[in-house]
């Protein structure tokens, strides 16, 4: 479904992203993890051309997303996002967020973009919330609705950065629970993510980033419980 | 001191017909000027730099000049340049358009950098293109963070129309001076269209905080 080929990226003199090779098969799940500035969100921004490429190539759905005559808004409407500080729209109510793309970029009538927010909003457990704007919503109900604000374009993949990390504790769970449900959908899910329990849980591999190299790409199993490098160890050592 | 405004009765409503339009100048400018403005703004924060600099050069010009030469240009360059004689309302709403199109570009641009970039990036992963997403997301959002100083730009326009009385619009301005002259009375037909100046000033203000409050209540 993804392929990445030699990607690197530089943000002026300072680069980012160095030589990135992988590839994620249809309907799996990669948890990407590593220190802070290791380039995980980087990586995950190639994906959908909000981070521009230096070199390399991106491949999804076979399509080379790096190819200047590839249309980006066509890859864009095809792989979700889901950010850590949820960038709901504050001016629209649930349902306007859920909504909007849908009707604006797929042409989709009200009713038919309504019914499929609808469906998405029961899914994450927030149909009563449809008519309330962002700002009455605590953290994880903001990123439920987030989650299904992207699930509204159906898309074949979803990114997610850190899609916990700005949450209280006490709302991770909710916000994980739905990943969970979306993981047995079989939709392929990239996830930037610091839940170790939960990256072991529902990845079928882990990708692990360090000073911008792709360090380690292996079954959860065997990156948790005998990672080679001496980073992944030192890193796992930190955050177990 | 004796002041006699019993003479000036008859013209009063002369005058107060100037309300309408000095209201309808102002919000007429404002209109063109903020529309003008925010295609500018947009200009400024492209990334073609041709675009960019036009945007900038023709803000500095209409900052650098004083309004009363720009205003007195267009009126009368006009129909020497184009042969169209422009009328003097024209004249006035073109000027002013273009003049508070510069300085609010400047406010708008503010208020799209100040929109979370969040805001841009949810918008460019759900494919949005670039201009519904500004319609419908970023300039509604910059909108309500820059609206108090829009109606400080407003006033400022309300204020400074009084500037079009020099080129013959009969605005308020131009009908005290007329009642002036008529009656030989000064102090009298300023004060009033003084007064009425300062009244439609507060009732802007006031129309401005009770809409930001509202809009306030909204988030
Ligand atoms: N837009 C940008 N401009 C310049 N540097 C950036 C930009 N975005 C990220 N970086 C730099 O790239 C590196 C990797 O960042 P990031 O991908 O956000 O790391 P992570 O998500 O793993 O914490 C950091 O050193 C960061 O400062
Ligand atoms: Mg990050």
């Amino acid at each position: 479904m993804i392929r990445i080929e030699h990607l690197v990226k530089s943000f002026g003199p300072l680069e980012v992203l160095k030589d990135i090779s992988t590839e994620v098969d249809s309907g799996e799940v990669v948890a990407i993890i590593g220190p802070s500035g290791s380039g995980k969100s980087t990586l995950l921004r190639c994906i959908n051309l909000l981070e521009v490429p230096t070199a390399g190539h991106i491949f999804v759905g076979g399509i080379d997303i790096t190819s200047p005559k590839c249309d980006i808004l066509k890859v864009r409407q095809n792989v979700g996002m889901v950010f850590q500080h949820f960038n709901l729209f504050p001016h629209k109510t649930v349902m306007g967020n859920l909504t909007y793309a849908p009707m604006k970029v797929r042409g989709l009538s009200k009713a038919d973009a309504s019914k499929i927010a609808m469906d998405l909003l029961n899914k994450v457990g927030l149909a009563e919330k449809a008519d309330q704007y962002p700002s009455r919503l605590s953290g994880g109900q903001k990123q439920r609705v987030a989650i299904a604000r992207a699930l509204a374009m159906e898309p074949d993949v979803m990114l997610f950065d850190e899609p916990t990390s700005a949450l209280d504790p006490e709302m991770v769970k909710e916000v994980l629970d739905v990943m969970k449900a979306l993981v047995r959908t079989g939709i392929t899910m990239a996830i930037v993510t610091h839940e170790m329990g939960f990256a072991r849980e529902v990845a079928n591999r882990v990708l692990f980033l360090d000073g911008g190299y792709l360090v380690e790409d292996a079954p959860p199993d065997v990156f948790f419980s005998a990672p080679k490098s001496d980073r992944a160890q030192q890193f796992l050592e930190k955050v177990l | 001191m004796n002041l006699d405004f019993d003479q000036i009765i008859p013209s009063l409503p002369f005058i107060l017909n100037g309300i309408l339009v000095t209201l309808r100048f102002t919000l007429l400018s404002a209109l063109f000027g903020f529309t003008l403005g925010t295609l500018l703004s947009l200009l400024k924060i492209s990334n073609i730099k041709p675009l960019k600099w036009f945007a900038e050069f023709y803000t500095s010009i209409f900052r650098g000049t004083p309004l009363i030469l720009q205003l007195a240009l267009v009126y009368f360059a006009t129909p020497q340049l184009i042969g169209y004689k422009i009328s003097p309302i024209e004249a006035g709403v073109f000027t002013f358009s273009l003049n508070s199109a510069a300085y609010s570009s400047e406010t708008i641009r503010a208020g799209i950098m100040a929109v979370d970039k969040g805001q841009r990036e949810a918008s460019m992963s759900l494919g949005v293109p670039y201009r519904p997403m500004m319609l419908d997301i970023i300039l509604p959002q910059a909108f309500k963070n820059i609206l108090p100083a829009l109606v400080n730009e407003t006033i400022a326009l309300l204020k400074d129309s009084a500037l079009v009385s020099t080129i013959g619009v009969l605005d308020l301005m131009r009908r005290a001076q007329v009642v002036a002259g008529q009656t030989f009375l000064y102090f009298e037909p300023l004060l009033v269209v003084g007064v009425i100046y300062y009244v439609m000033v507060m009732g802007l203000t006031q129309a401005a905080n009770v809409l930001e409050r509202r809009m306030r209540r909204s988030d």
